[in-house]
């Protein structure tokens, strides 16, 4: 068995496996946070929060409703993205005369809000969601068991993924969005209505939130605190990435996740802080990150 | 992060003290405050469920009826030990506390453990586990009562190293618990001619174990052990089931599990976990009905160890306290060491020079579905470890007050 | 008592503060010298340090308009360095690197509690060169966006390092002889030392944000392009105005380690950044008095709510939104407002 710096080959590609998978989910919420920044500017710090409810909704669908794991994946990023409408024109709308910061401010408290809300109602010990009894069981690759499951993780992200990215930059809605970044009031002269556009473009990355977290509830336990945790290493992925750009989010957060699960094999200790490295050199040879314009 | 401390008393048990009977006791008053992790990781195996269980010591040993008026206090450390030794400290200098009781999360332990030593008081552990408390951090004003992660790594390994786990690969958590719960279970294991394949240290919490688990896949061991807690063991457990782990011939070994773990994982997941616990509320006659009663005051839920051990602690501190006439810190320590205790909960007891309350230690197997009569039906005893090969021997531990 | 506090109002610059300033002044130096005699004397200690945290990241936020979101790597590194110093003295050298062991080069024995916090206090300093040399070049929510990460980097750092004894962090930090004779173990000679420091701290930093250097802050804050284009080298005024503000917080930390005798994660933690964000934000962004009084009465919420647990993060995200959407001037602020004056 052939080795590379004494791990052996198919182990490692059994890891590479496993850092896509993690990236699909950096890529799913890198991508709604740089979508919502692109459009209004704002850094959303509840987009872990929203994570964490997307998978709530679907263990509340599930265990109270019975409605299962595919619908769950249709109706949570609706009706979670619903409450995202909801809190763009009830409080950030109200924001967009001032400094941008208190866009994250105000997101900031509203996450504090809703994990402690939560907290208190179900614990932190986690709640389980079973798997779709579709994709129970796995495969063997050679190198490693794939569960059906991580494999549809990765296809549904990156059709996901594709679909936002061919939705703004490649049709008219989406040259709309970008055109209104640039110069709302030119975009109104034509007679589109900016307003909605952007509460829509809020509550579209706050759905893409909460089907990130429907894709995690049956793998990772349904957790108050499941967003807290990683919401910072998403806003790392968006930074290097460059804020605001669609592909750079896509791309960097797949790149991330493979080269966390590297560092999961060579030095486990340093996985979590691995991608914050990464973030502090690319700052200091590209202030705007990899994919970002100069602002 | 906050200062803690000017809590709600949750009055337990009033009575007038009658005559001069309780001369010593200060301010006419025992003060017990709770300490434990209200809302975070360790709120269901101890959280509330532990005021539950020190109420009912109160109620039990009929303090009203002997003229001792008790006070409990409730504090949430949110498992952080500055927060933990500040309301310590606040317990202690304003609210006039006598005993602070639980605490779960070793590096608290180990904050309050210093306050308490300092302002001269009680501490009384039953959720914390780090074996330190009885060892080089013992004092003349603390009991550890429960369990260590000594009794467990022994528990645990000695168990399953003699049923044949003789190939071991560690899933450490990456912090001073998870690597001394590591360290004590190689040792145990490497003693009885096992060997140790490989081990990872994950950062913690984790929420992503599948790299881990592949690792410990393509390690070949027979044994997973998880030296790790709560969510993350959880975790580990679930997502090993998913990747085919138990299915391939491996099997884990957790080496902190509570029934509230195994609740919230489901015997589908579950079965087949050796885990060491010191008490499970289908042992026997009276841990049963003691149990039921518990479970009616809390939600339905049965007791874990850590809230039953709050229950014998706390009962055998008043017994304590009355014997010796007085609420003061070393001196109720020492009485609690002087005599036996004695409890439906855990039976026969003793608490050792070194602090340690040594008792027998239970060997559980979680079952199969089909095995499990209904909800909280989880484990079958698999063997029952004596009190006196249960915990760390004193002279081991290296704590000054044993000589 | 009266004669300190009314040299101490005396030394507010006179030709720079206005009469209701040190009025202001003479009612906060006066709660926290009588304070004591009713309130836990502990909690107050608490928070000056804190108000002094406060107050120095104010001097970021609040006169250069940069907000950090990653102040927590200051006051918590501060407290580890104050606190492994104060209890073990500081030793360079002797741990092996790369296979090869690299002999003792310095060993000193425990600090006097001065120098534990100097020392802390030069940590955060050089800290924030170094994270202030990355951060500084971007602005707005780029800025906070990098702090914050780079406060992550700190904290993950701090798990891992074997000086900071991981999620145990330092315990039982002897509170030892200021200057070699005034034991700090006694309440009355702690809270003294506190105090000083704090009104010590908060005098310096009136006197920068009124001084020449203070009003370049501020007109850099107004409009960049502007002061460039008057002449000012910008990036070096936002540095040291960064720099400095770290190295209050580190001054700020350490003491908060010596009272509490104890260093841990919790310091360098992201939520403790948001802390100080609330803090001033509730009191009132760029006044001089109001990061103190937001961080007396978030404190004061806090230990209410201790035994409620999640109920003090909710009540956090309240306040926040609150502040956000209604009451953008903060307590001070708008008492300022109110009575036509500026705090």
């Amino acid at each position: 068995m052939s080795e590379i710096f004494g791990i052996p080959t198919q182990a490692l590609f059994g890891q590479l496996l496993i850092g896509l998978i993690n990236g699909s989910f950096y890529a799913l919420l890198s991508l709604g946070l740089a979508v919502i920044f692109g459009l209004l500017n704002i850094i959303n710090f509840a987009h872990g929060a929203q994570y964490m409810m997307g998978a709530f909704c679907a263990w509340f669908l599930l265990n109270k409703l019975g409605v299962g794991y595919w619908w769950a994946l249709l109706l949570v990023p609706v009706i979670v993205g619903a409450t995202g409408v909801v809190i763009e024109r009830v409080m950030l709308s109200r924001l967009y005369q001032l400094d941008h910061l208190y866009g994250l401010l105000l997101t900031f408290g509203l996450a504090l809000i809703v994990q402690g809300l939560f907290r208190n109602e179900y614990g932190s010990t986690g709640l389980p969601y079973s798997m779709p009894k579709e994709l129970e069981g796995g495969r063997n690759l050679g190198f490693m068991f794939l569960p059906n499951y991580r494999a549809w993780v990765i296809v549904a992200s990156l059709a996901v993924c594709l679909g936002t990215w061919f939705l703004i930059e490649k049709t008219k809605l989406g040259s709309y969005l970008r055109a209104a970044t640039e110069n709302p009031q030119l975009v109104r002269a034509f007679g589109v209505n900016v307003p909605r556009m952007i509460t829509l473009t809020y509550g579209f990355g706050v759905g893409l939130a909460a089907f990130a977290g429907v894709m995690a509830a049956p793998i990772y336990s349904v957790n108050p605190l499941m967003g807290e945790h990683l919401i910072i290493v998403v806003f790392a992925v968006v930074v290097i990435g460059g804020m605001g750009s669609i592909m750079g989010a896509i791309i960097t957060g797949f790149v991330l996740g493979l080269v966390e699960g590297l560092t999961k094999v060579f030095y486990p200790e340093a996985s979590n802080t691995v991608i914050f490295i990464i973030m502090a050199i690319v700052l200091m040879i590209k202030p705007t990150g990899l994919f970002g314009a100069r602002r | 992060m906050s200062l803690g401390g000017r809590t709600l008393g949750v009055i337990a048990a009033l009575a007038l003290a009658a005559g001069g009977a309780h001369a010593q006791i200060s301010d006419g008053v025992i003060k017990v405050g709770v300490m434990n992790d209200q809302s975070g990781t360790y709120a269901d195996l101890a959280g509330p469920g532990s005021v539950v269980a020190t109420r009912m010591a109160v109620e039990d040993f009929g303090a009203a009826k002997k003229g001792l008026k008790v006070e409990i206090l409730v504090a949430d450390h949110q498992n952080k030990p500055e927060v933990g030794s500040s309301i310590a400290r606040q317990w202690y200098d304003v609210d006039k506390v006598d005993l602070i009781l639980d605490v779960p999360t070793s590096s608290v332990v180990l904050a309050v453990n210093q306050v308490t030593r300092e302002k001269n008081k009680a501490l009384i552990v039953s959720t914390g586990a780090t074996v330190d408390l009885t060892g080089k951090a013992c004092s003349p004003n603390a009991i550890h009562w429960t369990y260590d992660t000594w009794s467990l790594a022994n528990g645990t390994g000695t168990a399953v190293v003699k049923s044949g786990g003789n190939t071991w690969f560690f899933l450490t958590a990456d912090y001073a618990f998870g690597h001394s719960l590591e360290q004590q279970t190689e040792a145990v294991v490497l003693k009885l001619g096992g060997k140790v394949l490989g081990k990872v240290r994950h950062p913690f919490p984790s929420a992503d174990m599948s790299s881990f688990l592949l690792q410990a896949q393509t390690s070949k061991a027979k044994i997973i052990g998880l030296a790790n807690a709560g969510a993350d063991t959880i975790n580990a457990i679930k997502q090993g089931a998913e990747f085919g782990i138990v299915k391939g011939g491996q099997q884990f070994a957790g080496l902190l599990v509570f029934l509230t773990d195994v609740h919230s994982l489901g015997l589908d997941k579950a079965q087949g976990l050796f885990l060491t616990e010191a008490f499970y509320w289908d042992l026997n006659p009276q841990t049963r009905a003691w149990s039921q009663r518990f479970a009616k005051l809390h939600k339905g839920a049965m007791p874990t160890m850590a809230q039953a051990g709050v229950y014998s602690a706390m009962l055998h501190y008043l017994k304590a306290v009355e014997a010796a006439k007085t609420d003061d810190g070393p001196k109720v320590i020492a009485k609690m060491k002087e005599m036996p205790s004695e409890d439906p909960v855990f039976g026969k007891g003793q608490v050792r020079q070194d602090g340690r309350h040594i008792h027998d230690m239970y060997l559980f197997e979680v079952k199969k579905p089909s095995e499990s009569k209904g909800p909280w039906d989880y484990y079958k005893v698999r063997a029952t470890i004596p009190a006196d090969q249960a915990f760390r021997p004193e002279k081991e531990g290296g704590c000054p007050l044993v000589k | 008592m009266a004669t300190t506090v009314s040299a101490m109002a005396g030394s507010l610059p006179r030709a720079q503060s206005s009469l209701h300033q040190r009025v202001a002044f003479l009612v906060m130096v006066a709660f926290f010298a009588i304070g004591p005699l009713v309130i836990y004397p502990l909690f107050l200690m608490k928070v000056m340090c804190f108000a002094l945290f406060a107050c120095a990241f104010n001097l970021l936020l609040g006169y250069v308009g940069l907000l950090s979101f990653g102040h927590a790597m200051f006051l918590g590194t501060a407290g580890y360095v104050a606190a492994h110093t104060a209890k073990a003295g500081l030793t360079v050298g002797g741990f092996k690197f790369l296979g090869a062991s690299v002999p003792v080069l310095l060993q000193l024995p425990p600090f006097n509690p001065e120098f534990a916090v100097l020392f802390g206090a030069a940590a955060a300093c050089l800290l924030g060169i170094v994270s202030g040399l990355i951060a500084i070049r971007r602005q707005g929510i780029y800025f906070a966006m990098i702090t914050l990460a780079l406060a992550q980097m700190v904290y993950f750092f701090c798990v891992q390092a074997p000086f900071t004894g991981g999620e145990d962090g330092i315990q039982a930090v002897p509170r030892g002889k200021l200057f070699g004779t005034i034991d700090l173990s006694d309440v009355t000679a702690m809270y003294v030392t506190v105090f000083v420091i704090f009104i010590s701290g908060f005098l310096l930093i009136y006197r920068i944000i009124h001084s020449p250097f203070g009003q370049v802050l501020k007109a850099i804050r107004e409009n960049e392009a502007r002061a460039v284009s008057l002449g000012y080298d910008v990036d070096r005024y936002k540095l040291l105005a960064y720099v400095l503000s770290a190295t209050l917080s580190g001054v700020a930390g350490a003491t908060n380690a010596l009272v509490f005798q104890l260093a841990a994660l919790n310091g360098v933690y992201w939520t403790m950044s948001g802390e100080v964000v609330l803090m001033t934000l509730l009191g009132g962004l760029g006044t001089v008095f109001g990061p103190a009084a937001g961080a007396l009465v978030l404190l004061s919420i806090e230990n209410y709510l201790a035994l409620l647990g999640s109920w003090v993060t909710i009540a956090q995200g309240c306040i926040f939104v609150a502040c956000v959407l209604t009451f953008r001037r903060g307590i001070v602020g708008e008492l300022g407002r109110a009575l036509k004056k500026s705090l």
